[in-house]
């Protein structure tokens, strides 16, 4: 899964999606992880790249991931590779 | 530069607004010519008359239900007087008059850019279910009720919620048999028969406008979602959006129909993606200034091609483009609205 290519994000962690009209608002992680995928990085990848920035355990920080890119996913704003 | 003269109906900027000021701000906004705007309004409380700013001239004209007689002795009045170049009627009630006198007009110098009445009747709220099935687009089932009666025997055979809508305006949606016989009676008393009986489609509103140049080509469409409904089922707010699949709903229907000038189709968009016509108006929509925000000015490209100008179909526009409706208070003078009341001139 990746994040729909037209998603427009703004840095201040505004989400808009161009297909339905429908726009969201996210925290600064929440923001960084969509520019992540933005760029095609893989979870893994994301979750390297946050534990690298980060003082947090990969565990908890791929739980929490997990259940943002559901998040995004019930939003619609993912769609398959 | 050569000023058009353009009559433009439907100022009544209401809560539940007629297209005619969003249509004149448009073809104002365009800078290729310079325009004179004639209102062309029924009643005296048309906000659209007293907006100087926007028309310079308004006269009433007779209502559609007076038929064709007494709009063309009117028109060829403010014609000996303004000589228009061209009249936009944005009504759905007053297309059927200004498409049969369409070559009266023309004669005496003022063009339409208008659908034929074939067309126009392909898409009506009657024929929608054929013409739906004719076309390949999906629209939901319909019931024509004809007399209370009919209903009464229908009782066991609906699904709830069912919408219920007049012939020309209004749609009530009914959650028990109590209830679609009371919005029955409620539509039926202001609209009259037949009632339409529709099925409830589940989903997002949204509205698309659509200009066609009369031989099957889309000269633009721009999809809208609404952000904002008001009681009356009307977008106060809504945003431009991108999506292929709308683009292309709009496309086929100029195609299928050859539609000539604008037109709004009102779609449900369903969670698994499926677009539902229920409805096609036409005429341009309440909100076609946000076509020319956007960067497709319909009304001021009906103009052109009114005005005989070859017009190529445009191929880009802003997505995520807002509008917001308000109400404002315009102050006028009593001797203003005696002129328009009194003499049918403002």
């Amino acid at each position: 899964m990746q994040i729909r290519k037209n998603i427009a994000t703004s840095e201040e962690g505004f989400i808009f999606n161009p297909s339905t009209g429908d726009s969201f608002s996210t925290n600064n992680i929440g923001t960084e992880i969509i520019l992540l995928l933005k760029q095609e990085n893989q979870v893994q990848e994301i979750v390297k790249a946050m534990c690298s920035k980060y003082d947090v355990e990969p565990i908890l920080l791929e739980r929490d991931l997990d259940e943002f890119m559901t998040l995004l996913k019930e939003f619609n704003l993912l769609e398959q590779k | 530069m050569k000023k058009l003269v353009i009559g433009v109906t439907a100022l009544n900027a209401i809560d539940s607004p007629g297209p005619g000021v969003a249509v004149i701000r448009a073809i104002r906004d365009c800078k290729d010519f310079e325009v004179r705007i004639i209102g062309l309004a029924y009643e005296s409380m048309e906000p659209g008359l007293y907006m100087h700013d926007l028309i310079d001239k308004t006269y009433q004209i007779p209502y559609p239900s007076g038929g064709t007689e007494p709009l063309l002795a009117r028109l060829e009045y403010i014609q000996e007087k303004e000589n228009m170049d061209l009249i936009i009627p944005n009504f759905d009630a007053e297309l059927f008059n200004f498409i049969k006198i369409q070559d009266k007009l023309l004669a005496i110098g003022i063009r339409t850019f208008l659908p034929d009445l074939d067309q126009l009747e392909a898409r009506d709220k009657m024929q929608l279910a054929a013409f739906g099935k004719k076309n390949g687009f999906l629209v939901p089932k319909e019931y024509y009720i004809h007399e209370f009666n009919e209903l009464k025997k229908m009782e066991t055979d609906l699904n709830y919620p069912i919408v219920v809508k007049g012939k020309f305006y209004d749609a009530i949606i009914s959650n028990s048999f109590e209830q679609v016989e009371k919005a029955f009676l409620k539509i039926q008393a202001k609209w009259g028969l037949p009632i339409i009986l529709q099925e409830f489609i589940k989903g997002t509103e949204i509205n698309i406008a659509a200009l066609g140049d009369g031989e099957g080509n889309t000269i633009s469409v721009i999809p809208m979602r609404k952000l904002y409904i008001t009681d009356k089922g009307k977008a106060w707010a809504g945003v431009t959006l991108e999506d292929d699949k709308l683009l292309h709903l709009g496309r086929k229907f100029i195609q299928s129909t050859n539609w000539r000038g604008g037109c709004e189709l009102e779609v449900m968009l369903t969670s698994t993606g499926k677009p539902y016509i229920l409805e096609v108006n036409p005429r341009f929509p309440a909100w076609i200034y946000l076509t020319a925000a956007a960067g497709q000015n319909q009304p001021a490209t009906l103009v052109k091609m009114a005005m005989g100008e070859k017009i190529d179909a445009f191929e880009n526009y802003d997505v995520g483009k807002i509008f917001i409706r308000y109400a404002w208070d315009l102050i006028t003078d009593i001797t203003e609205f005696q002129k328009i009341a009194g003499n049918g001139e403002l």
